[in-house]
């Protein structure tokens, strides 16, 4: 692995949720460890499976591993350390300001911002030294902290006053009021972060293209403030010796040497790893320490373990969308909900005659373009997510920011970066083609987070904006709120593959949406190996694996769900898109 | 002349620009600027937002008074050395300069240039 070549004592892996973060970082530790080298596991992953791969409970201090000698692990709760961040400022006044101060305060500071933040808050101390992190050669992170957080710490208008004058005496309300620890160790941390000598960042991806312009896009964003020595690792492309046991897999691999052979050009020039699909999720010392070898002995008796998946299909749900005759369907996922998924609930709707309205914002326009005009009473738009984000950046800027002072410029641009900005443009540019759902079907995949509705909702501009429209054309009265918070004129679908960290990532905005009001209406899982009647003895292992997770989504998370397959063909095209709702999502594989 | 200390108590603001909103707030933004410019002239002020420090809110008896009397909506509040000097909306250049003594024949020259920032337009 070249990503290992010579390591620097700081390892960050850096990707979306459900790529293999977790498993690699800890197959690097026990390597390191293994090579006799000093080694601290730092995990934030939520599913927080650390302490159940190495056998015992770790949580939030330094804990040592004893099957593994010079290696301990710690676990940061990203979610905690926010909260105890909240608790910090609001606990003071609760029960001194009126109770719905209180409340306003605490969604100001339920944003992922403010999780990002106090996350590097936590990591401050093992980035600058100390006698905490004396003790390790190398310490390993399955996280790194995004471009956003690391430019806002950089920022001097972020901080204006905060803490340099000793007192606390903020003379701007600066975003990172509130942190503990002294400026000029974040300033520290910001350093070590960016010295390619101290600190290697290592990008995860899968070998599909979605992924991997959405990786190319990280590494441009950390490169332009200067972390450009970043290294690649594509993680489960599935062995070309599968490809001759299963068509399934066959196309599977196909489809993975196509994405890699068309690996974006600012990629190209990264040092690159490929691991293999394993059979296994990680569970055992035994595995981990397989993790970067191409051979790996295989549990037979799971793979011929027979099992009966029965689970209902996306038809089925649709059936149910389809009886209101109109409304907005919202398909919504974190890292992207999947076009295939979001034209197949398009078409169905369609195919029953109903007139559909698709709106992606899928960088990609192939879906798009094949299926606008090519089925009657289905209209497909699309809109640039980037473009919209910029223009509306560019417009505040330009109105709003002319008469700024240098640090305060830097800092509304740097405001204007967060990802909530992107959330407010994209869904600026959608609401136009919203208002259409009371007379069809609008079927999106995007929709903003219960934590920027209630912000819009709080500020009350949407608000009064929305009025003042409806008062101009004497309409109904109706806010994006209400509408939202409707079942019967919107339905949210969660979409999720059948993966631990996936899945609780969908929980998490299941429960965000919750404090908004909304109730989301179903869940699907994408992608599902299990449903797809998998015959090579890796994917039916795979598919094994995947039981468990459909099992959670459908007792423990979701009102209704529906599996969708993973297909042999991305389905472009109203025929293919068919195909993928007959495909009875009932399989025994025995 | 003794320079006076301006505290502005500023309602709960999640980006600290206030870009989190359908429209980003104009007031407050120009705001901002006037607040660099007349720290460029040597006024003493201080900001204060309610969601980030909501302790200085509640040390403050007079702040603590106007929001259980007026809400948060009421906000923001500008007080001149401790007395209640603006509420409920952002002062203008002109305002900050009289408050912090600056003379006007730098707030003139410096605020010609930007309209909205001045006291006449908009």
């Amino acid at each position: 692995m070249r990503f290992l070549e010579q390591p620097p004592r700081f390892l960050f892996f850096t990707g979306k949720g459900g790529v293999g973060k977790t498993s690699i970082a800890c197959a690097t530790a026990v390597q390191l460890a293994d090579a006799g080298r000093r080694v601290l596991l730092v995990s934030t992953d939520p599913a927080s499976n650390v302490g159940q791969v190495f056998g015992l409970r770790i949580g939030n201090s330094i804990t040592a591993i004893p099957a593994v000698s010079r290696l301990s692990a710690l676990e940061i709760d990203p979610q905690a350390a926010a909260q105890a961040y909240r608790d910090r400022i609001v606990g003071p006044v609760r029960g001194v300001l009126p109770e719905a101060t209180v409340k306003g305060i605490e969604e100001q500071l339920s944003g992922a911002c403010t999780t990002e933040i106090a996350a590097f808050d936590e990591f401050t101390a093992l980035l600058t030294g100390g006698s905490l992190t004396a003790g390790y050669d190398h310490i390993v992170f399955d996280t790194a902290p995004t471009g956003h957080t690391i430019r806002l710490l950089q920022l001097p208008g972020a901080w204006s006053g905060f803490l340099e004058e000793g007192k606390g005496d903020a003379s701007c309300p600066g975003p990172l009021a509130g942190l503990e620890k002294q400026r000029a160790q974040y300033r520290e941390a910001v350093e070590a972060l960016a010295d390619p000598h101290r600190s290697r960042l290592i990008l995860v991806a899968r070998a599909q293209q979605s992924t991997l312009r959405e990786v190319a896009r990280t590494h441009e964003e950390l490169a332009r403030i200067g972390l450009s020595q970043q290294y690649l690792v594509i993680n489960g492309v599935l062995p070309g010796s599968e490809a001759t046991l299963d068509p399934l897999a066959a196309a599977i691999c196909t489809r993975e040497q196509a994405a890699l052979s068309s690996l974006p050009d600012v990629l190209k020039a990264l040092p690159c790893d490929r691991i293999a699909l394993k059979p296994f999720n990680l569970v055992g010392l035994s595995t981990l320490r397989q993790f970067f070898t191409e051979t790996v002995t295989r549990d037979v008796t799971a793979e011929d373990t027979p099992f009966t998946l029965k689970t209902p299909s996306l038809p089925a749900l649709v059936d149910v969308i389809a009886a209101d005759k109109h409304g907005l369907v919202m398909l919504m996922g974190k890292g992207g909900v999947g076009k295939t998924t979001l034209a197949a609930v398009a078409v169905e709707l369609a195919r029953r005659g109903l007139p559909v309205h698709l709106t992606t914002s899928d960088p990609a326009a192939n879906i798009s373009d094949t299926l606008n005009g090519s089925m009657e009473n289905l209209v497909v738009s699309r809109i640039d997510p980037h473009a919209e984000t910029e223009r509306y950046r560019k417009h505040v800027l330009d109105t709003k920011g002319a008469d700024l002072d240098a640090a305060g410029g830097a800092l509304l641009e740097e405001d204007l970066r967060s990802p909530c900005t992107e959330e407010i443009a994209v869904f600026q540019a959608f609401s136009r083609i919203i208002r259409e759902a009371g007379q069809k079907f609008v079927v999106m995949d995007t929709a903003p987070t219960g934590h920027t509705l209630l912000l819009l909702d709080a500020t009350g501009g949407y608000h009064r904006e929305i009025m003042r429209q409806a008062a101009d054309k004497k309409m109904h009265v109706t806010t994006p709120m209400m509408r939202l918070q409707d079942e019967k004129q919107t339905k949210i679908l969660l979409v999720t593959l059948a993966e631990t960290t996936p899945v609780l990532e969908a929980a998490g905005l299941q429960a965000d949406l919750r404090r908004a009001g909304i109730e989301p209406w179903a869940w699907i899982i994408n992608n599902s190996v299990a449903a797809a009647h998998p015959l090579s003895p890796l994917l039916r292992q795979r598919a094994q694996n995947e039981l468990r997770e459909i099992e959670a989504v459908a007792s423990h998370h979701a009102h209704r769900y529906a599996v969708v397959p993973m297909l042999r063909e991305e389905p472009v095209g109203v025929a293919h898109l068919r195909e993928l709702s007959d495909h009875p999502a009932t399989a025994d594989c025995v | 002349m003794t320079m006076k200390n301006i505290q502005v108590f500023d309602p709960a603001l999640c980006c600290s620009t206030g870009v989190c909103g359908v429209d980003v707030d104009q007031a407050l933004v120009s705001f901002s600027a006037d607040v660099a410019w007349a720290r460029l002239n040597g006024a003493r002020i201080e900001r204060f937002n309610l969601a980030r420090q909501p302790m200085a809110f509640v040390e403050n008896s007079a702040v603590k008074g106007f929001l259980e009397r007026s809400g948060e909506e009421a906000l923001p509040l500008i007080l001149v050395d401790g007395e209640v000097a603006l509420a409920g909306r952002y002062p203008n250049r002109t305002e900050l300069a009289r408050w912090a003594g600056i003379t006007q024949t730098v707030t003139e020259a410096k605020a010609a240039g930007s309209c909205c920032s001045g006291s006449k337009c908009c």
